[in-house]
């Protein structure tokens, strides 16, 4: 089986460790991974500031770099949801809304694709006994998906125990962290505290946005929280 | 058509307002608790009820009602008229409160009793009274506490649920000079004493509506302490402000909404009391008032059908979108300096409003896209989504500039070189800082913003 990688911005600019984890996590488990030189972002910040001709411009970009018939998978929830969920709404009634349709309909989030296809990871040796998973929002409400992750570290061998009010936002919301920083703060530190109190080795998510934000407000609070992406976790 | 504005335009900019309710310990810990108990309450519904049916069915309902709002409201009104009572088709916030005020004066009315309307805090009404010397008197125990506070609601059902029982024991007694206990019965009691006497001296009574039933002219008030029973029945002239959007067509419409209503909004299947007024007194009849008087408030929501924001009209303002709201429940509803606040505040006040209000546009921005509204919903309204649309609408100097910034972003990033230069630029930065150290604590500039409140990993995974 042939996929796409979509590398995601954020990762691409901060923690490239997080793109590497996941082609190594498909390739070991018998993927093909092709990763597109000709990626850039999926345009999503954009999009939810509210600058939807912009945000069409870089998004142009995603459709060009991920043309094909292979599927698109993403380490990130949010990105693969503003592909799946966003797309046909930025490119409604634009010549690109057929290719746009067709991307969605051949993007997935990593675990949901690991999940949909049965590839079930080996946990490596080095692989924290318990972790605690934030779900980010739009892979829990735009993509419905709650199972993925837990399922997929579960088939690892990986404890995973429920963060109290999982379903509560962690306050990033990209530009929103820097509109509202003080709300942001928060809601994250409130995570970060949630994430500890669960007793678990790590945090890990879906979402490095997410996972940044969280990390970076319980450094600032004391709060000791390992943070990982769930690729570094399964990835041997 | 220049109208007044529906937020209050009080205080700073939000973002200020924001960074107030958040320091505010004792606010954040009402709205937590408040919220807990919602969410209690919702997990119980939905133990015993099918709520996603019964949200399917509501959305069904409210998507038909808004397709043929036009001809429901022609409906509405020919039967409110044959059953006795009077209809204006407000077409603006001022033309609804001029109306009211000039009833007012021509009854040589001296109190106005309310019950709960969240129309009439969008049309200013209190205010608009004031100023022709009537006196207001709000009957819902929160609305009461607030005007007591001179405060704006902070929640479209509880408006005072930002306040604890000791803030209003205290607030009580300052204002009466009696020795009131801090305890709920005692409360009550005390607002019961004093509002009766206000019952008996208003000469208008002034409701909301929940919907208005179009095929018997029917208008449903729904309520928990009785006084909207009083305002619409004491009263020698009842006033009914609906907003144009809340009516159904049939009685097996209404039904379902009534019931799904305080389902979403308190995790109950039914309202204490259901208020179901079908014109003024008849001939034989020994209660009731001598005149009912329908406004059926447009202010900029007839514009809406047929946009991309036509949803936000089947909103049946249950506030269970501010609850579910992460961002509500952290800044409370005063925030928003809107009668409206919370995701569908968010929505509507803008909407409402016009898209070139500089405060009002303020309001879509106050939210992660979370997307917990949208499940919260009982009649299924995307917000996430009608706030990002809405975000792309907004005409205000302040993001004409932010456009632009974002026109050197997509310039740099339609284009992969740029982007993957910008890419090790970045990197490279980030290996300089992180040389000294795991995590930078402060940044200039706007990314001084994410310092502000977190610090930043210069590696990933962070140590």
């Amino acid at each position: 089986m042939r996929v796409m990688l979509m590398r995601t911005c954020l990762a691409d600019h901060v923690a490239p460790s997080v793109v590497d984890a996941t082609r190594r996590l498909l390739e070991g488990l018998g993927v093909e991974v092709e990763v597109p030189r000709a990626q850039t972002c999926c345009g999503q910040p954009g999009w939810t500031a509210g600058h939807p001709d912009r945000a069409r411009e870089v998004a142009r970009q995603c459709l060009r770099a991920f043309a094909g018939p292979d599927p698109v998978v993403v380490p990130s929830g949010s990105c693969a949801a503003m592909v799946v969920h966003g797309y046909p709404q930025l490119f409604d009634g634009c010549p690109e809304a057929a290719s746009a349709a067709d991307m969605a309909g051949r993007t997935f989030e990593l675990t949901a694709f690991l999940r949909d296809h049965g590839l079930v990871p080996t946990a490596p040796s080095d692989a924290p006994p318990s972790v605690t998973h934030h779900d980010s929002c739009h892979m829990l409400r735009m993509l419905h998906e709650h199972e993925a992750p837990r399922a997929v570290l579960a088939a690892a061998g990986v404890e995973v125990r429920e963060l109290p009010d999982a379903d509560v936002c962690c306050g990033f919301g990209g530009a929103f962290s820097l509109a509202f920083p003080e709300v942001s703060g928060a809601l994250g530190a409130q995570k970060a505290q949630n994430a500890a109190a669960t007793g678990a080795d790590t945090l890990v998510g879906c979402d490095l946005s997410c996972l940044m934000h969280i990390a970076g407000c319980a450094h600032r609070e004391g709060i000791a929280l390992r943070v990982r992406h769930v690729a570094e976790v399964l990835e041997p | 058509v220049s109208d007044r504005p529906v937020g209050y335009g009080e205080g700073p900019p939000l973002r200020e307002r924001t960074r107030r309710a958040v320091a505010d310990r004792t606010l954040r810990g009402n709205l937590a608790s408040s919220a807990a108990s919602w969410a209690a309450g919702r997990r119980r519904m939905r133990d015993e009820q099918d709520f996603d049916a019964m949200r399917d069915r509501a959305r069904a309902i409210r998507t038909e009602n808004i397709r043929r709002l036009p001809e429901l409201l022609e409906q509405l009104s020919e039967r409110v008229i044959a059953n006795g009572g009077y209809v204006m088709r407000a077409p603006t916030r001022d033309a609804a409160a001029t109306y009211i005020v000039n009833l007012a004066r021509a009854e040589g009315a001296t109190v106005v009793a309310k019950s709960k309307s969240m129309a009439s805090e969008e049309i200013k009404l209190n205010e608009a009274l004031e100023a022709a010397g009537v006196r207001v008197v709000e009957t819902d125990m929160g609305e009461w506490i607030l005007q007591l506070a001179e405060e704006r609601p902070s929640h479209i059902v509880a408006p005072a649920v930002h306040k604890n029982r000791a803030e209003i024991a205290e607030l009580f007694r300052r204002e009466s000079g009696e020795d009131i206990p801090d305890d709920r019965e005692a409360l009550i009691a005390h607002a019961r004493r004093r509002l009766r006497e206000d019952f008996a001296a208003a000469e208008i009574g002034v409701s909301g509506v929940n919907i208005g039933v179009a095929e018997t002219g029917t208008l449903c008030v729904m309520e928990n302490e009785g006084n909207a029973r009083l305002v619409t029945a004491l009263p020698r002239i009842h006033v009914a402000i609906m907003g144009a959007e809340r009516v159904v067509a049939d009685w097996d419409e209404a039904a379902h909404i009534l019931q799904i209503l305080p389902m979403a909004a308190i995790g109950d299947d039914a309202s204490t009391y259901v208020n179901l007024i079908s014109g003024p007194r008849r001939e034989g009849e020994t209660d009731g008032p001598q005149e009912l008087h329908l406004i059926i408030l447009d202010g900029g929501r007839m514009s809406l059908r047929g946009t991309r924001f036509e949803e936000a009209l089947h909103c049946i303002r249950c506030g269970a979108c501010l609850y579910s709201c992460p961002m509500w429940r952290t800044v409370g509803g005063q925030a928003y300096d809107s009668p409206y606040s919370g995701p569908i505040g968010a929505v509507i006040t803008p909407l409402l409003e016009g898209t070139s209000s500089p405060r009002a546009t303020e309001l879509p921005f106050l939210s992660s896209l979370c997307g917990a509204c949208h499940d919260a919903c009982p009649v299924g309204i995307p917000l996430h989504d009608l706030l990002v649309r809405l975000r792309g609408e907004v005409r205000t100097r302040p993001h004409r500039r932010r456009d632009r910034v974002m026109r050197l972003w997509s310039t740099a990033w339609r284009r992969p070189a740029v982007y993957r230069a910008g890419v090790r630029l970045t990197r490279l930065g980030l290996r300089i800082l992180g040389r000294r150290r795991s995590w930078v604590t402060r940044l200039p500039g706007p990314a001084g913003r994410w310092t502000s409140q977190r610090d930043l990993p210069t590696r990933w995974p962070p140590r």
